[in-house]
């Protein structure tokens, strides 16, 4: 790791303040850290906006559940009003990395360095959410641009992700057997007049998959996804999983995650 | 005192492990330390134009950099291969130069070539940045199937290979076949994998100017072989005025028994800025330039009578060496491997065949288990097969050819002095509720789970030694082992050893041992290893040889000293030395009820004339103190057995392998802790199963080391296994007093072949390791499964 000045903010104003030249936020710092510390990123400032008040926490209303920007996936995995109004998304807090990144790691952070394996990502897109940032409020359509790229400018700061409540949803991941990401995680989420199926692992970049979205809005059901058709065009190929076999696994990801809806 | 050999002691070692007080290298910090970077390539393959650094020699802090030039001009020698192996026609085996920091090419990625040596960690790695290295990169080779046809990367070796290797009877093996009713055959990858240490390598370099003497610090297996390699084959300084300190080591599986050129460099790198240099591998380091292990391409035969007999075993091997020859990189897969072949199978005529290969990739040595495991996943996978093929029950014919009679001499090598085959398999079978299984398969099925039970059988050759074997063989050095006994007045015990834990728990198991020998409380006990400065010569720990071999030193070492103690109770006790019985650490006159504690002959020994007796307790011709130095050397390789029984469970939609019962019934001789035992079988079973399930090192087309870090190189981990069920049976072995026979490597080398044959079974066609998901998938795919192929 290279050196660098640490800096902790007291408000999102002075975090922007201080966000100049090759500075960069630290929220948990679960993917930031390591990449400096294998030299693949290096940062004269890191802006800690773990202590900004009111960037943390969790509230539910009767139609959207939002979640603020530094909220660790273990406060969302405990939360009770998560648990009731989407269980879906407990579950997934609760499956990312391991108990230290759950307890280091945040919401706002994963979806602000948008891992193509990462999990929130795919639960901003099934469930529809609004990231709210400092400056403005952006769909989760427009936000995912491509691999680790967001729709947000420089200096700008997420400070919370609002999940629309759907009837039901559930996430489905096949893990890396080493990382322990998702080689090919499936999110669906049933609202009244549409359903939403993201997929995340399988391509550069989280997306939605059309062909599983509309089999199941109009049969929301694990029969409707056999006769869907995944191409493995533009899906990924590693040393874990095959194109191929990606796409194999989003049919048998959406059936387990339809089946447990 | 009750015995201590047998009971499940907690661990002695265990407070300072298990609160972060255990010592390692890295631990250790010196006053005016400085520490180091290395400088490697990034190339599988490439010519060195030139090392320009003349830039990272201004970088801020930093002191030197030393390269290639370097090192020859101070005529530092290259890295050595310890046991050569000869070729079947009559020529030695072909290393090349294997220089410290490299000069001229570099030859796989991660390749050493300078070292920058600065103030701070950061400032070594910012200016190892400014070391400019001109290469004019080349083609490379990494697969083991193809070094072979693929152009010479080192002169003057043709073909890549580095050896061409036959045991046993070609003759009568090819006639055993003409005449086979049946011939199997089976073609096998045995692939790579990466010791993974949990504590990386680490060096620090401490050279003492004013009074010339050289400590390393070093994470070794064997500091003693590494200081007599150090000053004998790459001249960094001379024995007797070089120390090396292997502190606490953090598991080593066989990756910390070579003399690396860090620690040569580091070493050298201290001697010519005069302070100390600390070097600690980063985690990416090793798995690019720890020895890999494995690494074979097989094709077996075997051939069968109309009995259902083995009659036969043809195996033609591919071994690749990597880029150099390490310094048991040869005879890993030939001597450790070839006559591991038969099993424990009565087998009357055998020959096998390999070639030794040099590619582009990280050199390979010993990796817990050292050719055992590949041998046994060759035999076991191919007494499967022909169970399979002739529709016998898989015990039963594994019942069939068992050797029976001990001692038995094997048609290769080996002369197995004891075991009890059926015994084993037996209590496995009762264990594991074979006759249940097909039950269990359906319950599985109809969770819509593929369901398969896979056996493997196996044994294994333990306590290296013996010296005249090895040397026979192309050993460069005998592998005996030393210890020295030495107690003190106040009548505690040290006990300096030749072996070196790096896990094994020696602390504990060998004060188990001193204390029922010489009636010690097990408190009073220190065994003390891993330091060049304390103990006498050792060979070191690997090859399950530290209590066959070592334990047996401390035994013969503890009987020089009661033959001592009853001469000086003899005198003591006004009898004579042969009426002298010494029982639970106390010296007592027969048929009396005269007698002295060991504690108390300790005392007289060291101060004779204490109490006022103007008589010394000393008998004339005996020396003061009580000290025993024994260094022991078997008869012969101690052999251990056992039977592995595994069930997995396969999804057929994902190709997902779960293992869901694991038995295991091992005869190790005499136990002395079961409870170490156990600990040594569960972490051998789960290394075993990492290979057959999830661990591969793979490289690219370009030579580029692809799973390189733990995003990528798959570990086994704890939910990955269900409960291991495990029992023991029990023939003592004969080539040592204590009956060990070693049971470090055991779970290693049987659970691949356990594994995989349960994988094979569930998927119904053969599957190569690792079994991952999209591997099984595919097998499933390509037999037909609808569920996959949905």
């Amino acid at each position: 790791m290279k050196s660098f000045n640490f800096k902790s903010a007291a408000n999102t104003k002075e975090a922007t303040k201080l966000a100049s030249g090759r500075a960069t936020f630290l929220a948990g710092g679960m993917s930031l850290i390591p990449a400096m510390k294998l030299r693949l990123a290096a940062y004269s400032d890191l802006i800690n906006i773990k202590k900004i008040k009111g960037l943390s926490g969790i509230k539910v209303s009767s139609k959207s559940l939002k979640i603020g920007a530094t909220t660790t996936h273990a406060e969302v995995a405990a939360s009770k009003e998560v648990g009731k109004s989407i269980p879906s998304l407990s579950m997934l807090a609760d499956g990312i990395g391991d108990p230290q990144v759950r307890n280091r790691g945040t919401i706002g952070g994963s979806i602000a360095n948008n891992d193509p394996a990462a999990d929130y990502p795919s639960a901003c897109l099934a469930l529809n959410a609004t990231i709210h940032t400092n400056k403005r409020k952006i769909s989760s359509d427009k936000f995912f641009k491509g691999m680790f790229e967001t729709d947000l400018k420089k200096g700008e700061l997420i400070e919370a992700v609002e999940f629309e409540i759907p009837e039901k949803s559930a996430y489905a991941k096949y893990p890396n057997p080493a990382s322990r990401y998702a080689i090919v995680g499936v999110n669906v989420a049933k609202y009244k007049n549409e359903t939403r199926v993201s997929v995340t692992g399988a391509a550069s970049c989280v997306f939605r998959s059309k062909e599983l979205e509309s089999a199941l809005s109009s049969n929301f059901s694990v029969s409707a996804i056999d006769k869907v058709n995944i191409s493995d065009k533009n899906l990924n190929e590693d040393i874990h999983a095959s194109a191929e076999y990606r796409a194999h696994l989003i049919k048998v990801m959406a059936k387990k995650a339809v089946s447990s809806c | 005192m009750a015995n201590l050999v047998g009971a499940k002691i907690e661990r002695k070692e265990d407070k300072k492990f298990l609160t972060g007080k255990g010592r390692y290298t890295a631990d250790i910090n010196l006053s005016k330390q400085t520490y180091a970077y290395f400088v490697r390539s990034p190339h599988a393959r490439a010519k060195i134009i030139k090392v320009d650094h003349s830039k990272a020699m201004k970088a801020p802090g930093v002191i030197d950099v030393f390269t290639g030039d370097s090192v020859v001009k101070d005529k530092i020698g290259g890295l050595i291969c310890g046991w050569k192996i000869v070729s079947q026609d009559g020529k030695d085996m072909k290393c090349p130069p294997h220089p410290v920091l490299a000069k001229d090419s570099v030859n796989f990625v991660g390749d050493h070539i300078a070292v920058v040596v600065a103030e701070t960690l950061e400032q070594a790695k910012n200016a190892a940045e400014l070391v400019n290295v001109s290469y004019k990169v080349q083609k490379s080779v990494t697969r083991t199937d193809e070094a072979t046809k693929f152009e010479n990367i080192h002169e003057g070796i043709d073909n890549n290979l580095s050896f061409d290797f036959l045991l046993g009877d070609k003759g009568k093996t090819d006639e055993a076949f003409s005449k086979a009713d049946k011939i199997v055959k089976v073609d096998i990858v045995n692939n790579r994998l990466i010791p993974n240490a949990m504590e990386p390598r680490a060096a620090i370099g401490d050279y003492n100017a004013s009074s010339d003497e050289l400590t390393l610090y070093t994470a070794s297996q064997n500091p003693h072989l590494d200081r007599l390699i150090m000053s004998a084959f790459n001249a960094v300084h001379p024995e007797h005025k070089f120390r090396i300190v292997s502190p606490d080591v953090g598991g080593g599986f066989g990756s910390k028994i070579n003399v690396y050129a860090e620690d040569v460099v580091i070493a050298y790198a201290s001697k010519k800025i005069g302070r100390p240099v600390k070097w600690v591998a980063e985690r990416s380091e090793s798995f690019m330039s720890d020895n890999h292990g494995r690494d074979h391409v097989t094709h077996a035969e075997l051939a069968l009578n109309s009995d259902s007999k083995i009659t036969g075993l043809k195996v033609d091997t591919i071994a690749n060496l990597g880029a150099y020859s390490l310094v048991l990189a040869a005879v890993t897969p030939t001597y450790l491997y070839a006559p591991l072949l038969l099993g424990i199978y009565d087998i009357p005529a055998a020959c096998c065949t390999v070639k030794g290969v040099y590619t582009n990739t990280a050199p390979t040595d010993a990796y817990r288990g050292a050719g055992r495991p590949e041998a046994t996943y060759v035999i076991e996978r191919i007494v499967t097969e022909a169970a399979k093929e002739i529709g016998m029950d898989q015990a039963e014919f594994r019942k069939k050819n068992f050797i029976k009679k001990f001692p038995h001499q094997q048609c290769l090598v080996h002369n197995i002095d004891s075991g009890d085959y059926d015994a084993h398999l037996d209590k496995a079978i009762e264990l594991s509720d074979y006759k249940n299984f097909e039950n269990r398969r359906s319950q599985s099925a109809k969770k819509g789970k593929l369901r398969g039970i896979g056996f493997s059988t196996y044994f294994e050759a333990c306590g290296v030694a013996p010296s005249a074997v090895v040397m026979s063989i192309g050993s460069g050095v005998g592998l005996w082992e030393s210890a020295e006994v030495r107690f003190n007045a106040t009548g505690n015990v040290s006990v300096f050893t030749g072996a070196h834990s790096h896990g094994q728990s020696h602390d504990t198991t060998f004060a188990q041992i001193v204390g029922d020998k010489l009636g010690v409380a097990i408190e009073n006990i220190d065994i003390v290893h891993g330091d060049t400065d304390k103990g006498p010569f050792g060979m070191g720990t690997y090859g399950s040889r530290s209590l066959a071999v070592g334990g047996t030193a401390i035994v013969k070492a503890c009987d020089k000293i009661i033959a001592k103690g009853k001469k000086v109770a003899a005198k003591m006790l006004d009898g004579k030395p042969e009426d002298i019985d010494f029982k639970a650490g106390e010296f007592i006159l027969k048929n009396s009820n005269k007698k002295k504690t060991i504690g108390e002959i300790a005392f007289a020994c060291y101060l004779p004339g204490t109490f006022g007796d103007v008589n010394s307790p000393l008998p004339e011709g005996v020396e003061p103190g009580l000290i025993e130095t024994s260094f022991f050397d078997p008869s012969n390789f101690s052999f251990p057995s056992g039977s592995h029984i595994c069930e997995v469970e396969v999804d057929e939609e994902t190709g997902e392998t779960k293992l869901v019962k694991y038995t295991v019934v091992d005869d190790f001789g005499t136990v002395i802790n079961p409870l170490i035992v156990e600990g040594q079988v569960y972490g051998g079973v789960a290394q075993g199963v990492g290979q057959a399930l999830y661990e591969n090192a793979h490289y690219d087309k370009s030579g580029q080391l692809t799973s390189a870090s733990y995003m990528d190189y798959t570990m086994p981990r704890a939910d990955n296994f269900p409960h291991i069920a495990l029992d023991y049976t029990c023939t003592p072995a004969t080539s040592n007093p204590l009956g060990a026979k070693g049971c470090g490597e055991a779970g290693t080398i049987a659970a691949p072949a356990a594994v995989m044959n349960a994988v094979i079974d569930a998927v119904g066609t053969d599957v190569q390791m690792p079994a991952t998901a999209e591997k099984v998938w595919k097998a499933l795919k390509k037999n037909g499964s609808k569920k996959a192929a949905a």
